[in-house]
């Protein structure tokens, strides 16, 4: 029977990349709960009603994303549309020819991973950096990230210190101190160099306009000080109501990502620069990015895109910790990926229908999640999908069920299969030569057969 | 692109259509999302002080104090705000190299940027800084140590009041104690992007 991808890759993740991983996830997840714990008198609440806002936002899209376009168009920001991640590529590389530029400094931003802008732009002979320390030796390693937060938690010092090495950024050094001023000095002249900077946004108000973008690195805040133009790609569900709401948010979102009350830079942007300050963008771009989202949308797995991105399901969830997040084979790994990517897939469904099967459906990641999101139902309704559009990959490892078919429905093999189960009292099962079955039974012992119990207690209720 | 416009907006009031009814938009008390213990607090920068040291940053009360500490780091070279400078030269001894002018072509030049903040937040030890009132967003990221001015009546409780007051201005930044990372192996470092050592100095009047 062949094993589940994800299960092939588990197997081959070396025992203390594993065990940095499982060490990570779980220390940012304790922090996490003792620091809402300690902090707010009704953390739960907040979760629910952070979910309900975002749903609310989701359901009536028609009306906020028309409005933000406008408050944004106001402020003197360019609003973009982009139906697809190709178009989201092509819209930024026409923006920056636009302009004779050839240098972008990058923010993280999780949908041009999704998009592969860094790659694409490259191709057309743009220098595309990332800035985001861990994004940047992604970079420079031609990697990919394995979690929202922190891409590079599979990655440990010596390897870094030997990309470093190999790209001409000093001798072998694996202090983390050194590597981080190594980098700093390194990118800090490209941020003076780049033309324009790029980020995401991990809320806009449709209210005012504002764009929001934490950091703790304040690497985005060094794309929008230096550059002159500034380029901000945004998923369509990125938006909240109001301002107020942006509050609420910020309340979870670093608590739950970092366990920390808020991120160095929380940074609210709703147009180019004032004319009087000296530094930042003159002109600004937004582009909301559909690729396939609106899909996402028409589904029966709409609550998925309330997600803020970050990554407690993951640091909560059992199976992220054993697998990390390459064997998630996207861009969003962890139970948050399990869902999202099979979908923004699109056409691509069945090469992604495995990927809810690799969980417990142990409920923590909805537990844990700030925007409360129904994860372990949305996995069951990505599974019957799966089952229905009969995705090949959703259905390694599943154990054959034919012989359990014949016996369930014909009542006379089955009634025949429970006069024969009797056996099982009489069996020495301890003696049977299988490792694992020996194991289990050396401790436990069997109940006694009790098959064909309700069938007669059936026959005796219908008869009294 | 306008095409995209109406592919997009069109997928969504067609993916919308079937929903028999909408989520209503839920409103929220401020309670909510109030911290334990912030909100009696009456002296703010006490708490904001507090909080700040929480997150590795430094309040100072008096320009000596900053001069001092300026000083035993050898840290001579910096920016000031030139609405600031005229009240602070005088604390500052001909030791000291301080541009009220900042040089893009020279950004390795200034160990520290003095900026003023226009706002502060006690509940988390953050301060806020503006484009209309913070004289350069590189001189206040760039140095090494960032020293950022604010007045007692410049302090909200808590983030709540904060967004309730969000200026009218296109930037608006939240800064919360230095730049830093735990990028590898999870070990927290500091000063990654912009400053190491985050400085507030509280101003009066
Ligand atoms: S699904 Fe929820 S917990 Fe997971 S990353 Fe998104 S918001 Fe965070």
């Amino acid at each position: 029977m062949a094993r589940q991808l994800i299960d092939q890759f588990a197997a081959k993740v070396p025992a203390d990349k594993r065990a940095a991983v499982y060490l990570g996830t779980k220390t940012t997840h304790e922090k996490r709960t003792q620091m809402l714990l300690d902090q707010f008198a009704d953390p739960d609440r907040l979760r629910q009603l952070a979910g309900e806002i975002k749903q609310h936002v989701l359901e009536n899209l028609d009306t906020y994303l028309p409005q933000v376009e406008a408050k944004l168009t106001a402020n003197g920001a360019r609003v973009h549309w982009a139906a697809t991640g190709e178009e989201a590529c092509a819209t930024v590389l026409q923006i920056m020819q636009a302009r004779g530029a050839t240098k972008m400094v990058k923010a993280k931003t999780m949908v041009s991973e999704e998009i592969g802008l860094a790659g694409y732009l490259e191709k057309h002979g743009i220098e595309a950096l990332e800035t985001d320390l861990g994004e940047f030796i992604v970079q420079i390693d031609h990697d990919h990230p394995s979690h929202l937060v922190r891409p590079i938690i599979h990655k440990n010092r010596r390897e870094i210190a030997q990309s470093f090495e190999r790209e001409g950024l000093g001798v072998y050094n694996d202090d983390p101190a050194t590597i981080t001023r190594r980098a700093r000095q390194y990118l800090r002249h490209k941020y003076m160099a780049a033309d324009v900077g790029l980020t995401g946004a991990n809320f806009v108000s449709a209210e005012s306009g504002r764009l929001l973008v934490v950091t703790n690195e304040g690497n985005s805040r060094f794309s929008l000080a230096a550059p002159r133009c500034h380029i901000a790609l945004v998923g369509i569900e990125k938006l909240v109501p109001r301002d107020r709401d942006l509050g609420l948010f910020l309340n979870l979102l670093a608590r739950s990502a970092t366990a920390q009350s808020l991120t160095v830079y929380t940074e609210f942007i709703s147009g180019p620069k004032l004319p009087t300050q000296p530094d930042g963008p003159e002109e600004m771009h937004v582009i909301f990015v559909d690729n396939h989202r609106t899909e996402v949308l028409a589904s029966d797995c709409r609550e998925i895109l309330r997600c803020i991105r970050c990554g407690a399901c993951l640091n909560v969830c059992p199976v992220y910790r054993q697998v990390s997040g390459h064997a998630y084979r996207s861009v969003y790994p962890g139970p948050l990926g399990a869902v999202l990517s099979p979908l923004l897939a699109g056409g691509h469904f069945a090469d992604q229908a495995d990927l809810p099967k690799a969980s417990s459906l142990c409920g923590a990641c909805q537990e844990v999640c700030p925007v409360n999101i129904p994860i372990p139902d949305l996995l069951l309704r990505l599974r019957d999908k799966a089952k229905r559009e009969h995705a090949t990959l959703a259905a390694a490892g599943t154990p054959p069920m034919g012989a359990w078919a014949i016996l369930a429905s014909q009542p006379v093999v089955w009634k025949a299969a429970l006069a024969v189960g009797q056996i099982m009292d009489y069996l020495p099962l301890g003696l049977i030569p299988v490792p694992a079955l020996r194991a289990w039974t050396a401790r436990r012992t069997l109940p006694g057969w009790r098959g064909g119990e309700f069938r007669k207690w059936l026959k005796n209720r219908n008869k009294s | 692109m306008s095409d995209s416009r109406e592919q997009i907006l069109n997928r969504v009031r067609a993916a919308l259509a079937p929903l028999l009814q909408r989520a209503p938009l839920p409103e929220w008390e401020r309670e909510l999302v109030d911290l334990r213990g912030t909100r009696n607090s009456t002296d703010l920068w006490a708490l904001f002080a507090e909080r700040l040291k929480a997150v590795n940053g430094t309040p100072l009360t008096t320009v000596a104090e900053l001069v001092a500490l300026l000083e035993s780091n050898g840290w001579r070279h910096g920016y000031c705000d030139p609405a600031l400078w005229p009240r602070l030269r005088e604390a500052f001894s001909t030791a000291f190299t301080v541009e009220t002018d900042f040089d893009r072509r020279r950004i390795d030049d200034y160990q520290f940027g003095i900026t003023a903040a226009t706002g502060a937040i006690a509940e988390t030890g953050t301060v806020i800084l503006s484009d209309r009132d913070t004289s350069r967003r590189l001189g206040a990221l760039a140095p090494w140590v960032h020293i950022a001015t604010v007045r007692r009546d410049q302090i909200f409780a808590d983030l709540t009041a904060a967004v309730a007051a969000l200026p009218v201005d296109p930037n608006v930044i939240w800064v919360t104690g230095p730049s830093k990372t735990a990028d590898v192996e999870g070990i927290l470092i500091e000063g990654v992007h912009g400053p190491g050592r985050q400085i507030t100095l509280l101003m009066a009047g």
